[in-house]
């Protein structure tokens, strides 16, 4: 069985104009579809085929660089197209909203931390939101490591995450990767984020 | 004492069509330039306010590295290319790469591969090492070879803003054009200094 890159539930115009068509399809296609394929090819007589990504992702660390970084590549890119999405609830609410202000104080100081941490995180790379042990925390990991991986320094299962390779905005925003995290942060759906919350 | 960037050696446009004066802009002038900003913004009242970015490179750790060592290797990188330049490696140097690499083919080759498989942001470097050799060299980041006493000579850049506006996702393009930009005379000083 080889993993397959999924469709996205929407048009690659959808999110425009925030984040544009040509960055969409290229994301999409030939990086995704590039992590798609070359974990395919790594996974190959590894005696590894037949785990579920999340499997692979908890032994990442023990496995081949190809394996970690195209699984990686593949799970968190999964991730981005379903939290990203033109539809949905543009605000937390009911119980994420509690476990947000619970752990944070406010749905601000949460933004906060979040945009810091994907400003912050140097190189190519990624920023999540996080459930720790029932507790909501933002991390960031390097190139296409993940909260899930046991070589992440946070541990978790991820609700959110954004891409800060620049591919992700460098047509659209060039060196202005703050003014792509705010995009971001207004194109979440925070259903699918409730929904990965609650497992 | 601060940084300043240093201005290019050519005009904007003149790496096109290779490397466009629109990458060139942003690259220099918005990437180079935050470098040197960030760094002269953070070494005020530490240990490196007077350092030089040899010594940063060498000693620094966390912002103050990262952004001090991208100083020094943006330079490196934009003083190699010429739009007049020469275009094949000569003389001892080209002795040298014959004698460690095989061939100028097999070097090209190991070289490309180098930038090309380095995984997320860094660099690939030609260097000379603490025995004398020339050797090939990935650093992921801000990395430079002058951290471990290496001598580069030659780097390519392959952050995805060096290339993105231009190649998008095609990494291998911009490598192959690279080379048609590449000044060996630059590289030959470098070797010989």
């Amino acid at each position: 069985m080889s993993f397959e890159l999924p469709k996205l539930g929407y048009a690659y115009t959808a999110l425009e104009p925030l984040i544009d068509a040509r960055t969409m399809e290229i994301h999409h296609t030939k990086h995704h579809g590039g992590y798609t394929a070359n974990l395919n090819a790594a996974l190959q007589g590894s005696g590894h085929e037949g785990k579920t990504i999340e499997e692979i992702m908890k032994i990442a660390g023990t496995l081949p660089a190809a394996v970690r970084n195209n699984g990686g590549g593949y799970y968190n890119h999964n991730l981005y197209w379903e939290i990203l999405t033109p539809g949905g609830s543009k605000e937390p609410r009911g119980v994420l909203l509690d476990a947000i202000r619970e752990s944070f104080g406010s749905l601000t100081a949460l933004k906060d931390a979040f945009v810091k941490a994907a400003i912050t995180r140097f190189g190519s790379g990624w920023a999540w939101l996080l459930l720790d042990n029932n507790k909501l925390v933002v991390s960031s990991t390097p190139n296409q490591d993940n909260p899930l991986m046991d070589v992440a320094e946070v541990k978790g299962r991820p609700v959110l995450g954004i891409d800060v390779w620049e591919h992700a905005y460098y047509l659209n925003y060039q060196n202005r990767r703050p003014d792509y995290v705010e995009a971001f942060w207004n194109l979440i759906n925070w259903d699918e984020v409730t929904r990965r919350f609650k497992g | 004492m601060a940084f300043t960037l240093p201005e290019l050696p050519y005009a904007m446009d003149a790496l096109e069509p290779f490397i466009s004066a629109r990458t060139l802009e942003f690259h220099h002038g918005k990437h180079h330039q935050a470098y040197v900003n960030n760094v002269n913004n953070l070494i005020p009242g530490t240990p490196f306010e007077h350092a030089t970015l040899e010594e940063i490179i060498l000693k620094a750790d966390g912002g103050i590295f990262n952004n001090g060592a991208q100083v020094f290797n943006h330079t490196f990188y934009f003083e190699q290319f010429s739009p007049f330049g020469c275009r094949e490696p000569l003389g001892a140097l080209k002795d040298a790469l014959d004698r460690d690499f095989g061939s100028i083919a097999a070097f090209t080759d190991h070289f490309n591969k180098a930038a090309a498989t380095l995984f997320g942001s860094g660099w690939a470097w030609l260097v000379v090492n603490i025995d004398g050799k020339l050797e090939i060299v990935q650093t992921s980041n801000a990395g430079c070879p002058l951290r471990d006493g290496k001598k580069p000579l030659l780097t390519c850049d392959v952050w995805e803003h060096a290339y993105y506006l231009d190649k998008q996702n095609l990494r291998p393009k911009y490598i192959e054009d690279f080379w048609k930009v590449l000044d060996w005379k630059v590289i030959s000083l470098r070797f010989g200094a």
